[in-house]
């Protein structure tokens, strides 16, 4: 597979420019006169540009000669603040990564340092951990289909997305308390059991949602419009996604079958029925599809998640790791010392290295830490998957027109706390 | 009527009667409850509730008085203007742009008789096509005075996908007239009043379905509208031609765009809905003359909510996209609806 289209699949190579001429040819004739490229900033507060990017353009007319992408408007040092507090103080900035779906950050970061202290969650936790990303899974790709949507000028699926997400926040405020600044995860465990009648209203906003969304298919899949717009635009290759280190749908799109959930089973997926979504052309249209259908795969996993989750304690039977119940906080020696170690102390977590990843909405999410043995983190690192897709942009835009930026760019779905973290 | 005894002043005098009824009344009011309009049904496609909060007293009428708001606003906020080299240039565009948009209404026919349009001429759709060519300059020179690139580009597509769908609407309409037999609007409108078949009125929908359906998409491309609307593009030009404008010339820049679709809600019902015309009823009482101004109202409103509906439906077309299908698909399709209306009528007459 090259990177331009194939002569049935796309219009980007084969298509129209105003003269008549197609875009290969117009390319040709105006390298003689390469003094007609025009320079133009996109960004970093262009309507398109979510996420705050920058795209140095070079055109030539409405082609893409050359692109600059520069990156690092959202940068807050999340990394150095990382080495500031505790092992525990460090979840609440994981919140602000993937700002879109915020519990699979809080998921991968505990698991990465349980997976430092040689600790393992309880099944009960073990399964909403499960819940809760697919949770964010869904309300991820919302996001990204809705945005696709209006930035091709749908403003109706837009909202049609931007609804059912709104649909699904009020469940996640029910479990966590926020909309967005979640931090539901402890390390050991997590903040609070499931409430009363979560299941009920889980499935609930989740129908209302599933409704929207084939609102959504009814007005984008077959539509030829946005069909034309989406097919043979931004066409990435599998080697070229492959060599970029792009997971997820990036990578999934191209036809790699390729998904932590399947292929490195993490908390409880092995026991889940579920299908990895692959495409096979690389291109917008079929990023578009994928998530649509893993949408459907994430309903079907948190259906399954319900069926088998077991009873039984939240957090580890370990004072040393999970915070001891009030009563014995307030009654007992051993308990005050247990929180009082815990909450200035932090979590002793031994020395070494490690690296745990979990698939989140755009790719593979992975924490990388070092630990000194002495109660907070030396090192944090954040593998954030759009950092990597980001890099292979360049490569999707140049060569087609300036319009096709703006879909390719947003089945990309860069998230900005996440690539500049 | 006679109200003065000068043939002259008389003619004047009705001439603005007509004007302030038709123009003023009707067209600049629907455009501007479209302003309203659009931002409501919109909100009701998308589930939400739209404009809601400007209020008179505690009178909200469903947000209705965000249509006067809208010009308090525009009018008190800083009149911007970009460091250009042609400010003089800069200030016309919103003013070219806008009244051959309001100018093509003197010949559209708005009830029976020769005295319900405003300027009877023969030139008709001739006249309509002349003045609404003008329009493109008004983008040219915003476009260009605005001294942004944005703009430039926006300009660029807009020049391109105006003076290309021009073409396939003259194309498009000629089928019309072949059938009528005439370019004077109220002409056609009379010869609409016939029924074929029997018992079909002989609307231009019917005579000429395919030319409708192009007549539309045209149009709406020629009004830049989504899924048209390349040149505005807020999600790939900031938004295109208009980013430059701001206070009442911005104000004005969206009328027009309303004025647009109210002609093109106007221009559709006269050549495609059968005009002034209500099916089955003939007369000329005062009382039926009065119903049938509203049908021809009605009609043209029908148009303009389907025009929003599209609007609000549709994704938008890429620029190449938007070319090609001018060229390649509504220009052959106007050609063959031209072929084919020829080749019909010769048939009918020798039988």
């Amino acid at each position: 597979m090259s990177a331009t289209t194939s002569p049935a699949s796309g219009f980007a190579s084969s298509g129209l420019t105003a003269s008549g001429l197609s875009a290969a040819q117009s390319l040709k004739a105006s390298a003689d006169r390469s003094g007609d490229l025009m320079t133009i900033n996109m960004g970093p507060s262009h309507p398109a540009t979510h996420g705050t990017v920058k795209f140095v353009l070079t055109l030539d007319g409405e082609m893409v000669r050359d692109v600059d992408i520069h990156i690092g408007y959202l940068h807050r040092g999340f990394e150095k603040m990382a080495e500031q507090g505790t092992w525990q103080q460090v979840l609440p900035y994981t919140d602000r990564l993937n700002y879109v779906s915020p519990m699979v950050n809080n998921v991968g970061y505990v698991m990465a340092v349980e997976k430092l202290m040689g600790i393992e969650a309880t099944p009960r936790t073990q399964y909403i951990r499960m819940l809760i990303s697919e949770i964010s899974r869904i309300t991820d790709h919302f996001t990204g289909l809705a945005a696709g949507a209006l930035e091709l000028g749908g403003f109706t699926p837009f909202l049609y997305g931007v609804q059912a997400r709104e649909g699904l926040y009020p469940i996640v405020e029910e479990l966590t308390g926020a909309r967005l600044t979640t931090s539901y995860t402890r390390i050991g465990g997590l903040r609070a059991d499931l409430p009363d009648d979560y299941e009920a209203h889980v499935m609930k906003a989740l129908d209302e949602a599933l409704a929207l969304l084939s609102k959504m298919d009814k007005l984008l899949t077959k539509n030829r419009i946005f069909y034309d717009r989406m097919i043979g635009t931004g066409q990435l290759s599998q080697q070229d996604a492959i060599d970029s280190g792009c997971t997820g749908i990036m990578l999934r799109c191209t036809g790699v079958d390729w998904d932590l959930r399947k292929h490195q089973p993490y908390l409880k997926y092995d026991e889940m029925d579920f299908d990895v979504i692959i495409g096979h052309q690389g291109d917008n249209y079929d990023r578009y599809l994928c998530r649509f259908e893993e949408i459907h795969q994430s309903y079907s996993i948190i259906k399954q998640i319900f069926q088998k989750m077991p009873k039984g304690p939240i957090d580890i039977d370990d004072w040393k790791v999970c915070l001891p119940p009030k009563d014995a906080v307030y009654n007992s020696i051993e308990g005050m010392i247990a929180h009082f170690k815990l909450v200035i102390d932090g979590h002793q977590v031994p020395p070494g290295e490690i690296y745990a990843a979990v698939e989140g909405g755009n790719g593979e999410v992975g924490f990388y830490a070092v630990s000194q043995g002495n109660g907070r983190p030396y090192r944090i690192h954040v593998r954030p998957p759009c950092f990597y897709a980001m890099g292979i942009l360049k490569k999707l835009i140049v060569g087609h027109f300036l319009s096709d930026i703006v879909p390719t760019f947003d089945t990309l779905n860069m998230i900005g706390g996440e690539v500049d973290r | 009527m006679q109200l003065f005894t000068d043939p002259i002043l008389n003619v004047i005098a009705w001439t603005l009667i007509k004007f302030a009824g038709f123009v003023l009344v009707f067209v600049m009011g629907l455009a501007t409850v479209l302003t309203w309009t659009e931002r409501k049904y919109s909100a009701l496609i998308q589930n939400r509730p739209g404009p809601n909060r400007a209020n008179i007293g505690n009178l909200r009428l469903g947000g209705l008085f965000h249509m006067l708001a809208d010009p308090i606003k525009m009018l008190t906020k800083e009149d911007f203007s970009p460091d250009t080299p042609n400010p003089i240039m800069f200030r016309l565009a919103p003013i070219v742009a806008f009244i051959p948009a309001l100018m093509v209404f003197a010949v559209i026919p708005f009830g029976p008789g020769d005295q319900m349009v405003i300027a009877n001429t023969e030139l008709g759709i001739l006249f309509i096509f002349a003045i609404s060519s003008l329009n493109v300059y008004g983008a040219v020179m915003g476009s260009w005075a605005s001294n942004n690139k944005w703009s430039l580009m926006g300009g660029l597509r807009i020049t391109a996908q105006m003076i290309s769908y021009e073409v396939a609407i003259g194309l498009v309409l000629c089928g019309v007239f072949m059938i009528y037999g005439s370019v004077d609007l109220q002409q056609i409108v009379v010869a609409q009043g016939q029924t074929i078949l029997g018992f079909l009125p002989a609307w231009g929908i019917f005579t000429q379905p395919l030319a409708f359906i192009l007549y539309l998409a045209c149009a709406i491309a020629e009004n830049k509208r989504a899924p048209f609307d390349t040149a505005e593009a807020e999600s790939e030009l900031t938004a295109g031609w208009w980013t430059e404008y701001s206070s009442m010339n911005f104000a004005v820049l969206a009328l027009s765009e309303f004025i647009e679709i109210v002609l093109i809600g106007c221009l559709g019902a006269t050549l495609f809905l059968g005009g002034w015309h209500i099916p089955g009823v003939s007369g000329d009482t005062p009382l039926l003359v009065a119903l049938q101004i509203g049908a021809f109202l009605l009609k043209a409103i029908f148009l303009v909510w389907l025009q929003m509906t599209i609007r609000w439906t549709l994704p938008r077309f890429r620029y190449d996209q938007v070319m090609r299908l001018g060229w390649r698909i509504m220009l052959p399709a106007a050609l063959a609806n031209l072929v084919l209306t020829g080749i019909a009528l010769t048939l009918i007459d020798r039988r």
